[in-house]
């Protein structure tokens, strides 16, 4: 697939002009008939929800900023004015703050699909770096824009989470007096967080186009997670357009369904009421917390007893991702053919929703009330810090002792010779190209 | 590998369930607010014009004297949904109902000719009036505690229109061995922790907090137009019904949209999956 060779004739003498001049539409059609493995399945779909979900976001989010104030005295009024008294301004404040979260939904199943399937190793590497990169932005733009409401949690968040920065050791406290533009949060805060939030997303897009590039160059990976041979091409794949776009659209509306009861229904429940709280800078919430997305983040940052080191920790949590091809010593793909590999990924998973979960939590709260404890060094043993630490361990063993060693030790079963192959004799149809022990490990 | 994956998702469960009820029981914890029955709560409810009327004016004779509804507007009382929404209206600035009510409050102004200060009678693009000329002035007025703003105060809250239907006819005399500072009154709906002020058992933490409001309700305060006795149960959920209009006035709008875009969506799907099936129908995947 890589090098795939452009099949586009221009019919018209507009497009025969136009191509030699700027190839845009052979750009387009070379795209839409990308060769794709056929055997996609619907966890593949999410590249394209979440291309538009980028769009939603960016449409809705330029018609809120022709109506949105940034000024501490009129920003919060200003997005309930929005809601209340401009045409469709509810719909298109609610499509703009659920379609964060939904943005982060898409982002997740996505990113834990590329784990699954291996879809990071080569030649995929910067696929997945330049995904990263896309997530992390995704955070930042996420963050910056929840401040502008300027609610209760708007306000407090931003103090959280600036304050981190003022914890690096020498440039610290620059940094964050340059960042605030002041010595608190204030209208200079809020001006430069709005200026940015602008931005990020279009950076965002840029790093998706080339996300798109390094795809279209090194080709799509597929639940197999084997490399398509040159010959076996016209077999085993299909025209990206029609067989995926259909696919996609059918999913993507499936996804528009879930986002749309949301929006129309339950338009807060993802949110916190304390955010349609005017922002007070005297009176401190009883609990701030972030919104659920960032949770896992939030809980890996309070783990560690030492500001500095809890900053550390949480970019050491998602720079480990950037790092991951290179982590993972397995030469096989996909863990459907992994099958060590496989519990560890589940436990992972759960691992990862019960992160969210004590990043929700007061940290010295029992997890299991009533169970008798004692104190380890700085905490009760029987309480949401240990459980965090815990949970946070394994999140970073996961990547950096898991799949190193497992991927050394560990016997994959039978790797199908083509995509093709198990499709044809039902899914455990192994007739094997590598030879292996069909036995389990671990 | 599945049995253990669900003996983890039990153990989360129960965790989760535990530490849910767990707080309640200690003391940090508000009381559960009860249900107002409120239709409007539903995925298709509508709200009740009338109750809407008189949760207004509950607000207008009770609430207003001390809160500010700063993002409502006169006019927003006649939109469709609206407590005074006239289908024969022209437009909510043209109603008849939404002139008079803002024709009753007076509003700060300027002279148009001389410039000087002058009060006027309010007209339909009007704000609530504030009552208080700054937030100083309601704070000191109010024992330093500024009557919070109640625009959104519904969105505000957990379960915001039964917090404050409960919070509202929650009143009662505090438990014995509680501690309650002047100028406070204990509300078990309220936020709060009560265990620095509890002589009591300390396994026994009354539920709710301290909360500046006087139970300001009585029995009869208000006369409703419409004869519905004006109980402290019924005047508070009727201004808690109205509250949470004025805090999603245009919610009733946002629910019937929704259901036409889901069956559009719900159309599209079925087409889209038609399509999908004809166009693999020959490949093998």
């Amino acid at each position: 697939m890589s090098g795939h060779e452009s099949t586009y004739v221009p019919k018209t003498g507009v497009e025969k002009w136009l191509d030699t001049r700027l190839p845009i539409v052979r750009f387009g059609a070379d795209y839409l008939s990308l060769p794709t493995p056929k055997n996609l399945n619907y966890w593949y779909t999410f590249g394209a929800i979440l291309s538009i979900c980028l769009v939603v976001q960016i449409v809705t989010g330029i018609f809120l900023a022709m109506h949105y104030q940034p000024n501490t005295e009129m920003a919060f009024a200003s997005v309930e004015r929005i809601m209340r008294d401009v045409n469709g301004g509810w719909l298109i404040r609610y499509v703009h703050s659920n379609g964060a979260s939904m943005f982060f939904i898409a982002v997740y199943i996505h990113m834990l699909r590329g784990l699954y399937y291996g879809s990071y190793k080569a030649p995929r590497e910067m696929i997945w770096i330049l995904g990263c990169v896309i997530f992390f932005l995704m955070i930042a733009t996420a963050f910056l824009g929840y401040v502008l409401p300027w609610g209760q949690m708007s306000y407090w968040g931003a103090e959280v989470i600036t304050n981190l920065i003022g914890a690096i050791p020498l440039i610290g406290e620059p940094v964050l007096i340059w960042l605030r533009g002041g010595p608190a949060i204030d209208n200079a805060t809020l001006n430069r967080f709005f200026s940015l939030h602008y931005l990020l997303p279009f950076v965002i897009f840029g790093v998706v186009v080339l996300h798109l590039w390094a795809l279209h160059t090194a080709g799509q990976n597929n639940p197999v997670g084997i490399l398509i041979p040159k010959e076996r091409e016209k077999k085993d794949t299909v025209p990206f357009h029609p067989y995926y776009t259909v696919k996609d659209g059918f999913a993507l509306i499936l996804f528009l369904m879930m986002f749309s009861v949301f929006v129309f229904f339950v338009p807060n429940a993802l949110g916190h009421a304390d955010n349609y709280i005017q922002a007070n800078p005297l009176q401190t919430p009883a609990h701030i917390v972030p919104e659920w997305y960032l949770l896992p983040f939030y809980a890996i940052l309070r783990a560690i007893p030492d500001k500095f080191g809890g900053v550390v920790a949480m970019f050491a949590s998602i720079g480990v991702l950037f790092v991951l091809p290179w982590l993972d010593t397995s030469k096989v793909r996909s863990m459907r053919y992994r099958p060590t590999a496989k519990i560890f990924y589940a436990i992972f998973v759960v691992n990862a929703f019960i992160l969210g979960w004590c990043g929700a939590m007061l940290p010295d709260a029992p997890v299991v009330p009533g169970m008798p404890s004692f104190t380890l060094f700085d905490g009760q043993l029987n309480s949401y810090l240990w459980l965090t630490r815990l949970t946070t361990l394994y999140y970073f063993a996961f990547f950096v002792v898991i799949l190193p060693f497992v991927g050394l030790k560990e016997i994959p079963l039978k790797i199908p010779l083509s995509i093709s192959e198990p499709v044809l004799k039902g899914p455990d149809a192994m007739s094997g190209a590598v030879p292996a022990s069909p036995e389990k490990k671990g | 590998m599945t049995h253990f994956l669900r003996r983890l998702a039990v153990a989360v469960v129960t965790i989760a369930a535990l530490s849910s009820s767990e707080a309640l029981a200690a003391g940090g914890g508000a009381k559960h607010p009860r249900s107002g029955g409120f239709a409007f709560e539903s995925p298709l409810g509508t709200y009740d014009q009338a109750q809407l009327q008189r949760g207004y004016k509950v607000y207008r004779e009770v609430c207003s004297v001390c809160h500010s509804m700063d993002l409502l507007s006169f006019r927003t009382l006649g939109e469709r949904g609206g407590p005074f929404y006239d289908p024969s209206a022209s437009s909510p600035a043209d109603n008849r109902f939404v002139r008079t009510i803002a024709a009753e409050s007076q509003i700060a102004d300027i002279d148009t000719e001389t410039g000087e200060p002058i009060m006027r009678p309010g007209i339909a693009a009007d704000r609530f009036p504030n009552p208080w000329p700054n937030r100083t002035a309601g704070a000191a007025a109010n024992g330093g505690a500024y009557p919070p703003d109640l625009s959104v105060m519904a969105k505000a809250r957990k379960d915001g229109p039964n917090y404050i239907y409960s919070l509202l006819s929650g009143y009662g005399d505090p438990p014995v061995g509680l501690r309650v500072g002047a100028g406070q009154y204990y509300n078990p709906y309220m936020a709060g922790d009560m265990t620095p002020f509890w002589d009591g058992d300390p396994e026994h933490v009354p539920p709710g907090g301290f909360i500046a409001m006087p139970p300001i309700l009585m029995d009869g305060l208000v006369t409703y137009d419409d004869g519905t006795v004006a109980s402290v149960d019924q005047m508070s959920k009727d201004v808690a019904a109205f509250i949470s209009w004025a805090s999603d006035p245009r919610a009733t709008e946002r629910k019937q949209t929704g259901m036409g875009v889901l069956a559009f969506l719900a159309v599209f799907a079925g087409l889209t999956y038609a399509s999908y099936r004809r166009i693999w129908k020959n490949v093998a995947h």
